[in-house]
């Protein structure tokens, strides 16, 4: 029985190692950073009140998902295209850039939540410079596509 | 003389008259008095809107300066094409290298002429197609604001082309075609005056449909298709079609104005490719202009894509 256990969780691994989706994970990320961003970005236009905690939630969530951007694992060679991919052959062509991309969003985002904004001017000067970096990486490394 | 000598007589006069043709036809216009004369005293903090609602900077800029350095326009970038690499050249108040030394109105014909000082023709990577539209004192006033600019030395390196592209008198030919200074957009009498002033920052100073507009064969902006989006002048992918159309801009006119202002759309996507620094330039306007953009956006009429439908690649 054991040994059945251990084969069907071999099986699982393999199985999921197979069909690890690199372009389905970036693009839930993606669309990750873009709620947190959204979730925000009402306070800062002041559409809503400012909330400490709910604010908190949304950059912890951005900094967690900084850390998770290891190009080697969401954007590994031979997932430069398929699916509906948006991302630019730039990003294969200068990975060194590419890092470096990443490596601000995730300084920018831990600071953000190391300044733990208390009110809405904190908000804006953190959330500023957070969201540089969305069109910061998207100018060089997405692609519109029809 | 015999036939064959009047034959080829026959054949150099025609050659000739050919040449004179082109010669005329290709001239360099320059603008009429009447317009140069409205030029008057520019106004350098009106000026200054003009500047981002143009963009110069988007080209103009060193590649990757930022913050206090985007305002030296030393040119440089470089913008590679299928017609080859065209490298805007040096526009900053340097009197050798840059345009320190022109007059406002060397400046107002190659803004809305794209006539040199020297009287040659420059390519239309610079947008004068759509700065021809502008009004004379908005150029009067730009000029004023860019002689509040520094001066940076250094010439832009030639653009890069091959024939026969190389002949910039032939441009004469495609600005018969191409330039002109109506606006693309005809509305009806009694149009707010909202979506008016939105035609003239879009069509004009603006130049939106410089990118989003398919081109034809010889370069040329299909008017037909206007804003309907195109395949990206560089490199891969497309620049979208911002009509009402199947496929364009389904943002209401103040999700437009907030995309223009913060980068980010409706459903927190955020702004990419070449339009990054357009977004950056929009952002410094007065929040009515960016209303206007979004409201004459609102009002143009619907195109389906310009640009073919992705082939999702086979792999």
């Amino acid at each position: 029985m054991r040994n059945l256990l251990l084969a069907i969780c071999g099986l699982a691994f393999a199985t999921s190692a197979v069909f690890a989706d690199p372009i389905a994970d970036r693009q839930a990320l993606m669309k990750a950073n873009g709620k947190a961003m959204g979730s925000i970005a009402p306070i800062v236009k002041g559409e809503k009140d400012f909330d400490a905690a709910l604010v908190m939630d949304a950059l912890t969530k951005l900094a967690e998902d900084a850390q998770k951007m290891d190009p080697a694992v969401l954007w590994p060679v031979g997932s430069e295209t398929g699916g509906d991919t948006t991302s630019a052959p730039a990003i294969w062509e200068d990975p060194a850039a590419f890092q470096a991309a990443i490596d601000k969003f995730k300084a920018d985002t831990a600071a953000a939540v190391a300044a733990a904004p208390a009110d809405l001017d904190a908000l804006k000067v953190q959330f500023g410079a957070v969201a540089s970096n969305c069109g910061g990486c998207h100018e060089k490394f997405r692609i519109k596509k029809g | 003389m015999g036939m064959i000598g009047k034959l080829s007589a026959a054949a150099l006069l025609a050659g000739a008259a050919a040449s004179a043709v082109f010669w005329v036809a290709t001239r360099p216009e320059r603008l009429p008095a009447a317009i140069v004369s409205e030029l008057g005293a520019g106004d350098a903090g009106r000026g200054e809107r003009i500047f981002w609602a143009g963009g110069c900077t988007s080209c103009h800029a060193a590649p990757k300066s930022e913050g206090e350095a985007r305002l030296q326009l030393p040119g440089g970038a470089e913008l590679n094409t299928p017609f080859g690499v065209f490298v805007p050249p040096n526009i900053s108040q340097d009197p050798v290298d840059g345009i320190g030394g022109w007059t406002v109105e060397d400046f107002a014909n190659a803004m809305m002429r794209g006539v040199s000082p020297e009287g040659e023709h420059y390519y239309p990577a610079f947008p004068y197609t759509s700065y021809a539209r502008m009004k004379p004192q908005d150029v009067a006033d730009l000029y004023a604001y860019m002689k509040t600019l520094p001066a940076t030395p250094g010439a832009a390196a030639d653009h890069r082309l091959g024939f026969p592209f190389t002949v910039r008198r032939g441009l004469g030919l495609w600005k018969l075609l191409y330039l002109s200074d109506e606006p693309v957009v005809d509305f009806p009498a009694g149009a707010p005056d909202l979506v008016l002033a939105g035609r003239y920052l879009a069509e004009g100073p603006g130049h939106c449909g410089e990118c989003h507009t398919p081109r034809d064969m010889l370069g040329g902006a299909e008017k037909a298709r206007w804003l309907s989006g195109a395949a990206a002048a560089e490199g891969e992918g497309i620049v979208p079609n911002i009509t009402p159309g199947e496929g364009g801009l389904k943002w209401s006119a103040s999700e437009i104005a907030d995309y223009l202002e913060t980068g980010f759309t409706p459903e927190f996507d955020s702004v990419g490719g070449a339009m990054v620094e357009v977004q950056k330039n929009m952002a410094k306007l007065p929040q009515e202009d960016r209303d206007a953009i979004a409201a004459y956006l609102k009002a143009i009429p619907p195109h389906p894509n310009g640009y073919p439908a992705w082939q999702p690649a086979a792999n």
